[in-house]
């Protein structure tokens, strides 16, 4: 046969940057930066920068965004659900910069969408406070998406450390694991959200904890799933019989095997999540005013029940449907994609 | 010559699939004649197509699949032109089938009497609920089932792979129809088990007069069922004949080569090496033009091979003996092929591995309310005791539930063994879990496994797979030193470079084989055992896989623990041969002393169960009844007296039975006298070569 | 199949007692006494009042007994039908609860009539024949419902035909008596969000048996398609669903709160969410008790249901 090495052929810049590693370091550059601008704005201001750690996030969006067009070319559900969610994703990384009104600062009381005063429009109107509600919307986005990515990420490094752990080592742990969250799950998610929210106080670190409690038993029960039926398979066998250690059978045979399925509820969880902090917000347990944020305008806004002023609810209600729309169509393109190959 | 209409013809046939990268032919211009009785076999290796021809038959391709040219003729009349009333009233009455995973062709949430009267129901008029039951019940007598009326109040999942492939049969046969369909009706049974549905489908030919198809990709059951047979490689029909015409006088080199790469259990590996074809199946839309198989093949020419669609031509010898080659009529069949250098016997060194009474429980819950359940006793493993030696192949042969791979799992570490000994060199391993055991001793033994689609990691490369060996048993540890170890390990199993790059999905079965065999031998074992390596491979590749794994193990004077349930492998090349079953060692000697008398009874079952693509070899016919019984409760006395076709009442179920010493080192344990197990007749006769 | 049921239940009494514990020590925190009595007193009057007169309120309230005592008293009480008493409504728990609990019931009982037909019919449809227009279609009306959250849901229906049209209240609260129509918006929104689910699973259940070789048999057998769908396939194809359907109790309970919060409907959710705001803790206690039993027992109802469904299981 051959004997001759090969040259492994030149890369070009988009296969270079559609590698596993590069697609992690694109993801960080686009979420840190969102996450430090939200949680840690303060700080920052105080600092200086508030505005300037943003704008890395901006290209890394826009070259993440074209990159999952490119990939899932043969997914139209996946194209749709993408652009929706990097449709968001985008307006909160560059809100800052874009030319809007003070999202906090009364203007003019319920103007209705197109209203013009002196040289401002209200192109969707204003509140019942006079904020301009098209500002509030895109504004509102950040909040959402930094709780609900944050809280994912949390419940899932968690869920998949006991899952792991439950479907590799199994015996004892998989019993006190498995009852722990069976006893979690026998809680109604709202339920859980309710008392746990109700005990800690209202914040957004709470709804990360509210979170972790509600979505990793169910994170727990597919990796241990996945890693029950992935553990007996030869390659764990052959890891096993030279002698690795169970740590690093778990993090480096295993995990990376269960990625596809994991990646597609992770978009699902991402929908849960934002319906939750949503929700929350409108039932008074979740993030607090005056920061917009779309459950907080309609809970603000519904108790106007005058078809006239319907445009105050329907707004932020549209804008959250389309990013759960969003992230459940990107979840059934990507599917439907790892089904095909 | 005869004015008979044919019970089904296929025309110029060819079926396409349609894909989202576009058409994939899967069979292209597939011919056949099947006469009123006849049974015609169908062998090629997996995507040959084969399994596609019977179901348009059915004419059922699912809704990507369509026929792009040619026609059926079902007695005469165009399938293709029926209505779909037409089609339902021909299917299951006058064309029926059965297929390969008995198990999953039943309904599981419907019982079987249901499901069997449902085709006198719906295909006789006027056929009262009792009487399609009553039919249902007769017909599971004549598949020779026992108690029918319990079988047929059974839901599916609560009788045997066996007995489900026999109501799967009862059921293709009820209507009395003109035509069966076997698509690969035993691939998913045990040997034993397959000689019996094998022996009840040779009677049914003869019994009902059906006219069959028979669709395999083992060319002993074709030999032992059909009277002729179709060659299909890569979507066409490359050899049409008789049985005698292609099996003796084949006039195809792909025909050819695949008698060449199955081992048969007349020869071994030192008398006749396996010649395995070259190069691999090409997939079907990187088919090249002219012949498929030309850059597979020895006698390709240029400009003629490689030009145009092939006809199928009739030889002018033999009976409707017809071949896709431009150049049969130029090659030499006379002319043996060139065999590759057998090399000599190696002498077996020292013993490198000693088993001592080993033995193996579980202790299994039967489910109490509270954790108080009953504790059942599974003896995986009863009284092990053999010896392997320094570049000595020892094989271990048995069917599901022997205890093959859980002796497997003691010796690799993973399971402790219950009692006995097993002593690697001088360092007990039986107690000794794989934890424990320090690097070299872990490097000294290793594993090639069963399913290639498993053993390898999916998420790493094949380099950083066969170089992880290598750090982690110190071979090297430098990065560089490393790379160029694994580069070695390639070359060894002969596969380019840089595959080192690729992940497992980019290779073929046959290739993630070899870098598993790459990878047991990274860390230059002592002992390697391989469980059933080849089985789930084509077998052209097989051959070369097996050559591999023997070449290497002689030019590292490794020992080769080989894990089989295919006798004829075994015989090729294995020293010597342990028989095992229901986790107990019925006898051991070697390889000649296994195929010759005396035998075990099991043995002899195992022998005669076989099935052998050679004309010249007769069989004497040892067919068991009854079912292989459960590990978790063996019977009592000698575990195989259930089956055994000698088993003496009162002496048999009762004691265990004594282990006999017939030459040094070749054990039978059973309760017939020594000189009845001596004065057995030998199950596989050569006839001698008749003057070709 | 009893044993099964039996230690199921045994499970069910091992978590409710759990938590029940956790909750009786969650809420013994001083955090929720004060809570208690600022609702109840009012903000300035509790910061004012000194500690002895606290400690003399709590006494009152029976609030200073030491917690394994009051778990015990509870549980005692629980097991006569007493749930302990409403701080909020000054009644008994299970008088305020027996009222909410009945009309979530009512609720939950139009939600289910109108969605299992519904998605099962749909489902079946779709499943029937995978890549086909039915299935498209049915395939993207369950995304789009389901992408919608119940809070959305609600808004978009309430401005369209409340609102926009007249046709139906906006509001729930029956403070006029019992009113049919005003439980007409819950019911939709519910049902609309949770349809889209369950026609999936549905779907994806019939898909993969029409797929298996059992069909394929059943087909090449040569019965007609009505009895290959309506005996072969049907039958395994609905055991998923069931077990989804079940589930959806657990779910309706998450689901209930938003609704009956937005359509002020005085259900056991908004009870819930209210009891929980002021601090009444042995309604929260009651409630959760509640809700968790509903959850458990219909895994208990769903898992059995799959064996019984599963003659694979039933018979092994």
């Amino acid at each position: 046969m051959t004997d001759t090495t090969m040259p492994a052929p030149r890369l070009s810049l988009t296969q270079r940057l559609k590698r596993p590693r590069a697609l992690i370091v694109l993801s960080l550059l686009m979420v840190i930066p969102l996450i430090a601008y939200v949680m840690f704005g303060e700080p920052l201001a105080r600092a200086g920068i508030r505005e300037i750690v943003l704008i890395p996030a901006i290209p890394a969006t826009l070259i993440l965004y074209a990159l999952a067009m490119a990939s899932w070319r043969e997914s139209w559900v996946a194209i749709l659900g993408g652009t929706l969610v990097f449709f968001w994703v985008f307006v909160a990384v560059s809100v800052p910069f874009l030319p809007l009104l003070d999202p906090n600062k009364p203007i003019r009381p319920f103007a209705p969408p197109g209203t013009e005063v002196g040289d401002i429009t209200f192109w969707l109107g204003t509140d019942l406070k006079g904020r301009d509600m098209l500002s509030r919307m895109l504004w509102g986005c950040q909040r959402v998406l930094v709780w609900g990515v944050t809280a994912t990420a949390v419940a899932y490094v968690v869920g998949c450390i006991f899952g792991l752990i439950a479907g590799y080592i199994s015996g004892i742990w998989d019993e006190i694991i498995s009852f722990i969250s069976n006893v979690l799950l026998s809680f109604p998610v709202m339920v859980l959200f309710i008392l746990i929210l109700n005990y800690l106080g209202p914040s957004g670190f709470n709804i990360v904890i509210a979170v972790t409690f509600a979505s990793a038993p169910a994170i727990m029960r597919i990796v241990r799933g996945l890693a029950l039926d992935n553990k007996t398979r030869d390659y764990v066998f052959a890891a096993q019989t030279r002698g690795e250690h169970p740590f690093r059978i778990m993090v480096v045979e295993l995990l990376p095997n269960v990625r596809g399925p994991i990646i597609v509820d992770a978009c699902l969880r991402l929908g849960y999540t934002t319906v939750a902090i949503t929700t929350l917000t409108f039932l008074g347990l979740g993030l607090q005013p005056p920061d917009a944020d779309w459950g907080l305008m309609i809970k603000e806004a519904s108790n106007l029940m005058v078809w006239q002023f319907s445009y105050m609810l329907l707004i932020p209600a549209l804008a959250v449907s389309s990013l759960i729309l969003g992230f459940n169509l990107m979840a059934d393109g990507l599917r439907e994609m790892s089904l095909r190959d | 010559m005869n004015d008979v209409t044919p019970v089904l013809e296929c025309r110029n046939l060819s079926i396409s699939y349609y894909v989202r990268a576009g058409e994939i032919p899967a069979v292209v211009d597939f011919n056949l004649k099947l006469m009123p009785g006849e049974a015609h076999g169908i062998v090629g290796e997996s995507g040959c197509g084969k399994s596609t021809v019977a179901l348009a038959v059915m004419n059922y391709m699912g809704n990507n699949g369509g026929i792009t040219n040619g026609e059926i003729l079902f007695e005469g009349r165009d399938m293709r032109t029926m209505s779909a009333e037409e089609l339902r009233q021909i299917r299951g009455s006058k064309i029926s089938m059965v297929y390969q995973e008995p198990m999953a062709s039943l309904n599981p949430a419907m019982r079987i009497g249901e499901q069997l009267a449902e085709v006198p129901l719906y295909h006789e008029e006027e056929t009262s609920k009792e009487a399609a039951y009553d039919r249902a019940a007769q017909m599971l007598a004549k598949v020779r089932l026992p108690d029918p009326l319990r079988i047929m109040n059974s839901y599916p999942h609560q009788i045997s792979g066996g007995q489900q492939q026999r109501v799967v049969i009862a059921m293709a046969l009820l209507a009395n129809p003109r035509l069966l369909l076997l698509d690969e009706p035993t691939t998913a049974l045990d040997v034993t088990v397959e000689a019996g549905i094998v022996e009840l489908i040779k009677d049914i030919s003869s019994e009902f007069g059906t006219s069959m198809i028979y669709i395999s990709h083992n060319l002993g059951l074709i030999l032992e069922t059909c009277d002729r047979l179709t060659v299909m490689y890569s979507g066409e029909a490359v050899e049409n004949g008789s049985i005698t015409d292609v099996f003796n006088n084949m006039r195809h080199p792909y025909t050819r080569g695949l008698f060449s790469s199955i081992p048969l259990p007349s020869a071994d590996k030192n008398a006749r090496p396996l010649l395995p074809i070259r190069g691999q199946l090409p997939l079907p839309h990187e088919r090249p033009d002219g012949c498929y198989f030309g850059p597979r093949c020895d006698y390709f020419e240029a400009g003629r091979c490689d030009q145009g669609l092939i006809p199928m031509e009739d030889t002018g010898a033999g009976e409707r003996h017809a071949v896709r080659c431009t150049r049969y009529s130029e090659i030499d069949w006379s002319k043996p092929l060139e065999l590759p250098d057998a090399g000599d016997p190696v002498e077996a060194g020292d013993v490198v591995l000693n088993v001592q009474q080993l033995q193996k429980h579980y202790e299994i819950e039967t489910g109490g309310l509270f954790l108080s359940g009953e504790k059942k006793t599974v003896k995986a493993n009863e009284a092990l005791d053999f010896r392997a030696r320094e570049a000595e192949t020892v094989a271990i042969v048995g069917e599901s539930g022997c205890g093959k791979s859980t002796f497997a799992k003691v010796l690799m570490g993973l399971e402790a063994a219950t009692d006995g000994k097993v002593t690697l060199d001088n360092v007990e391993l039986g107690q000794l879990a794989v934890q424990k055991r320090d690097a070299d001793t872990i490097s000294r033994l290793q594993m090639v496994f069963q399913n290639p689609f498993d053993t390898l990691n999916p998420s790493h490369t094949v380099g950083n797979q066969i170089g992880r060996v290598i750090r982690k048993f110190g071979v090297e540890t430098d990065r560089e030193k490393v790379e160029q170890r694994v580069h070695e390990l390639l070359d060894i199993v002969k596969l380019p470079r840089d595959f080192a790059k690729r992940r497992p999905r980019q290779l073929s079965g046959g290739q993630k084989q070899r870098v598993g065999i790459a990878r047991a031998f990274a860390g230059d074992p002592k002992v390697v055992i391989a469980d059933e390596p080849v089985s789930a491979l084509d077998v052209s590749v097989q051959a070369a896989v097996t050559g591999l794994l023997m070449d290497i193990q002689r030019e590292n004077r490794t020992t080769l623990l080989f894990i089989s349930h295919d006798l004829s492998v075994v015989r090729y090349l294995s020293d010597r041969i342990v028989v095992m079953y229901l986790g107990r060692i019925m006898e051991k000697g070697t390889t000649d002393e296994i195929f010759t008398p005396p035998y075990h009874p099991y043995t002899e079952a195992l022998l005669s169960a076989v099935p052998i693509a050679d004309t010249s070899v007769k069989k004497r016919k040892v067919v068991l009844t009854g079912e292989l019984p459960s590990p978790a409760n063996p019977p009592s006395g000698c575990v195989f007296c259930t089956r055994c076709p000698y088993a003496m009442p009162g002496v048999c179920d009762v004691t265990a039975p004594p282990v006999r010493e017939f030459a040094p080192r070749h054990n039978i344990a059973c309760h017939l006298e020594p000189e009845q197990l001596t004065a057995m007749e030998p199950v596989i006769t050569i006839e001698e070569e008749k003057a070709a | 199949m009893l044993k099964l049921i039996a230690r199921r239940l045994l499970q069910m009494v091992i978590i409710m007692a759990v938590v029940s514990l956790i909750l009786f020590l969650v809420f013994d925190s001083d955090k929720f006494k004060k809570q208690i009595a600022t609702a109840e007193l009012g903000g300035f009057s509790v910061a004012a009042m000194s500690d002895h007169d606290y400690q003399k309120w709590l006494k009152d309230k029976g609030l200073d007994v030491p917690v394994y005592e009051r778990y015990a008293q509870w549980i005692g009480g629980l097991l006569q039908g007493d749930f302990g008493k409403s701080f909020e409504k000054d009644a008994p728990v299970s008088k305020v609860m027996g009222e909410r609990l009945l009309n979530t019931g009512i609720l939950a009982f139009w939600v289910f009539f109108l969605m299992i037909p519904l998605s099962l019919i749909f489902g079946i449809v779709a499943g029937m024949k995978e890549g086909s227009f039915q299935d498209r279609s049915v395939s993207f009306i369950a995304v789009f419902t389901t992408s919608i959250p119940e809070i959305a849901t609600a808004i978009l229906l309430t401005v369209i035909i409340a609102l926009g049209l007249g046709w139906l209240p906006s509001k729930s609260a029956m403070t006029g008596g019992w009113n049919s129509l005003e439980l007409v918006l819950p019911v939709l929104t519910l049902v609309l969000y949770d349809f889209g689910y369950v026609a999936r699973m549905t779907r994806a259940s019939m898909a993969e048996v029409m797929t298996s070789q059992y069909i394929r048999t059943a087909v090449l057998k040569g019965i007609p398609y009505a009895r290959v769908i309506m005996r072969h396939a049907l039958r395994n194809a609905l055991i998923a669903p069931f077990t989804v359907i079940v589930l959806q109790l657990n779910w309706l309970l998450s689901g209930v709160v938003v609704v009956e919060v937005f359509f002020q409907y005085n259900g056991f959710g908004k009870m819930l969410l209210e009891a929980a705001l002021f601090g009444d803790i042995y309604v929260v206690q009651a409630a959760t008790l509640v809700a968790v039993f509903v959850a458990v027992l219909s895994q208990i109802i769903s898992d059995v249901g799959y064996t019984f469904l599963n003659p694979r299981i039933r018979f092994s």
